[in-house]
């Protein structure tokens, strides 16, 4: 029986050697691999954003290689369909089973913030592509965010009616997180600034007419009104506000970019020529960087315009593949984040850079005003608020 | 003031449209139908498709997306609702909320999730000022249309030979088929004409309610308040009904918008108190 039992340890011995052997390559192989855990919501209403920005990093790799600091960058992208409790379960599994190196994605607020203390337990680095409330980035010391935050873009857009002379703004905003925030970073500002909101309206987000709400401004007769509504609900209340006949009252509309929404802008219709808006990205940015950017993303998929969601993406792989440069290919989430902080590039949407202090994006916003070029709708920038910093935050620090 | 009225009037009128199929199949038909919301989507997807993919003008999709959701709702009709007539309320509405889910999902697939645009010709853009009420010209048109619906609807339920036997097929299932009313031919024809308003609903509602795929879910609420503060007696019921929450609805959010959309709500709660069976109820259910 000892005998037997010999060989067979022998024999088993033998097995696990001719193992280790085959699995060696593999391991070799692994450690050469950084593994980028893309979360998006790919279904759902948010969907549109899964599709820009996952096309957008997939037009990364194919632009930039897929080698970034001597190591081979894999993406595995994983649909959370916009429900925070998936994306949170999906993060798990990516650290757990995949080994995955880098959390990114995040369509939504509630779904980066649902992920942050995983990245914080895990220190596995998280790139925000798309979430834009201000607050995201204090929820983990390993939140990175290449997209913007709405009072980013909003703080400007007040600051632009009063250097245009509007003393008078109504607000009008859909009854949800994001909508909030914008009214008041934009009332904040404005009445900082001496202006006037006359009033501050609230849309519930199921809600049959802006009829009624616009007819209160009609009423008021404002010098302008702001509007941030959902992204597609921007054409519904433009058309109604011409309808109105408010635009030949002197009536001036205008927003952030999530109004003329350059995914949806081309189809809106002539009505909405001469909206203004202030935010970072349109996909008419005059450089080469974006004018290469666009054109490979039209290549790629035929029919489509990137919009401020696919530069967010693209932007967000082009920070892992630097901070990967710079810690020549070491994976370890901590030395990731700190390669981030401080990072500057130009990129398709104008010069940015990570904030060191609060690992925020800083940008231009630019004003832009909707043209009709060669027969196709485009947000063409005329001036640029330059180095803008989240400005709840800068508020916060200087406290 | 007078304008806000208007805009009220043509909000419930739109809601009119898009309900009035649901109080025929719930109402007359007795079926709990909520997926009534899927086929106005489907009528205002194509209106969207006919006139981006095909150029087909504004004016011309619309009897298109009548019939076409009105066919859509024959075949299911014939093929899946005939088994859960005599079902409880229960199966009815586990399967119809079923339906309305594949809906939106096949919808994504089709169409992509986002909002949808229809552009209308020039002739029923901007507005008007008469006696110094603003009139939206495509409100007008939605008034003139919707008001012309409804007048024909009850015509053709209160005096017409069809109305009749529908009416007869409702209340007694076994003696209409014994007097040789063709009950089955009866109810499919009814349903498709509802599927079609709704249909019909979706592609005139696209321009001021917008349109995704969400649209069946989003809207399912207004349908059921028209129809259930309305009664289910008649046409007249739910037309007063949408009258009513449109005029209610735009106003509340005109003088209060604090309220936002709850003002609607408290009406049907006072309604229901008040008349349970809601405005118009049919004697002796």
């Amino acid at each position: 029986m000892t005998f037997s039992k010999t060989t067979r340890r022998g024999a088993l011995t033998g097995i696990s050697v001719a193992a280790l052997a085959l699995i060696t390559p593999f391991a070799a192989y692994a450690e050469d691999v950084v593994k980028v855990g893309l979360i998006l919501p790919m279904t759902g209403p948010s969907a549109s954003t899964g599709r820009q920005i996952s096309q957008a990093v997939a037009l990364y790799q194919a632009m930039n290689g897929t080698k970034a600091g001597g190591k081979t960058v894999e993406v595995i992208v994983k649909d959370d369909t916009g429900v925070a409790d998936v994306t949170k379960r999906l993060a798990q599994e990516l650290i757990v089973n995949d080994k995955v190196s880098v959390l990114a994605g995040f369509g939504l607020t509630p779904l980066a913030l649902a992920t942050a203390p995983i990245s914080t337990q895990a220190k596995v680095p998280q790139v925000v592509m798309a979430a834009a409330t201000a607050t995201i980035t204090e929820a983990s010391p390993y939140i990175v965010r290449t997209s913007f935050t709405l009072p980013q873009a909003t703080v400007p857009a007040a600051d632009l009616a009063t250097k245009n002379g509007w003393k008078k703004v109504i607000t009008l905003v859909s009854d949800y997180g994001p909508g909030i925030d914008a009214e008041k970073a934009f009332g904040a500002q404005f009445t900082a600034n001496g202006g006037t909101v006359a009033a501050a309206l609230r849309v519930p987000l199921k809600n049959p007419d802006f009829a009624p709400f616009l007819q209160r401004v009609a009423d008021e007769k404002p010098d302008a009104l702001f509007v941030f509504v959902p992204s597609g609900f921007g054409a519904l209340v433009i058309k109604q506000f011409v309808e109105r006949g408010l635009d030949k009252s002197g009536v001036k509309l205008f927003g952030t970019g999530d109004l003329p929404d350059d995914d949806q802008l081309d189809g809106m219709g002539d009505v909405v020529i001469g909206l203004i808006s202030t935010h970072h990205y349109s996909a008419a940015h005059p450089s080469p960087e974006n004018k290469a950017f666009v054109d490979a993303y039209v290549k790629a998929n035929p029919g489509q315009r990137p919009n401020f969601m696919a530069v967010g993406g693209y932007d967000g792989m082009a920070a892992i593949y630097k901070a990967l440069e710079k810690t020549k290919g070491d994976a370890d989430g901590t030395k990731l984040v700190e390669a981030m902080k401080g990072l500057a590039w130009v990129s398709p949407r104008g010069p940015m850079s990570i904030d060191p202090e609060t690992r925020d994006v800083i940008q231009n916003i630019y004003v832009r005003k909707v043209e009709k070029v060669d027969g196709h709708l485009w947000n063409i920038e005329s001036e640029a608020f330059e180095k803008v910093k989240d400005p709840v935050k800068a508020a916060k620090m200087k406290k | 003031m007078l304008t806000i009225l208007f805009d009220g009037i043509s909000t419930g009128m739109l809601l009119f449209v898009l309900a009035c199929g649901l109080a025929v199949t719930l109402g007359l038909m007795n079926f709990v139908n909520l997926a009534h919301g899927a086929f106005a989507m489907v009528g205002g997807y194509v209106t969207v498709i006919a006139m981006q993919r095909f150029g087909v003008p504004f004016l011309a999709t619309l009897p298109l997306a009548f019939l076409i959701a009105a066919a859509i709702g024959l075949v299911l009709e014939r093929t899946l609702y005939v088994h859960l007539y005599g079902r409880s309320h229960l199966d009815q509405v586990m399967f119809s909320i079923g339906l309305v889910f594949m809906a939106m999902a096949g919808m994504d697939w089709f169409m992509g999730s986002s909002p949808q645009n229809v552009i209308l010709p020039e002739a029923l853009k901007g507005r008007f000022d008469f006696a110094g009420i603003g009139i939206g010209r495509y409100r007008l048109f939605l008034v003139v249309i919707c008001g012309i619906l409804a007048v024909a609807l009850q015509l053709t339920l209160s005096k017409t030979r069809f109305g009749s036997r529908l009416r007869a097929a409702v209340d007694d299932q076994r003696v209409a088929r014994g007097l040789g009313i063709r009950v089955q031919t009866i109810f499919a024809a009814t349903f498709a004409v509802g599927s079609g308003l709704a249909g019909l609903g979706g592609a005139l509602g696209a321009e001021i309610l917008g349109l995704d795929p969400s649209f069946p879910v989003k809207y399912m609420v207004f349908f059921l308040i028209v129809v259930t503060v309305g009664g289910t007696s008649s046409i007249v019921g739910p037309f007063l009904a949408a009258l009513m929450l449109g005029i209610a609805d735009v106003g509340s959010k005109y003088y209060v918008p604090e309220l936002g959309s709850f003002v609607i709500y408290a009406v049907m709660i006072a309604v229901l108190i008040v008349r349970p069976n809601g405005l118009f109820a049919r004697p002796g259910r």
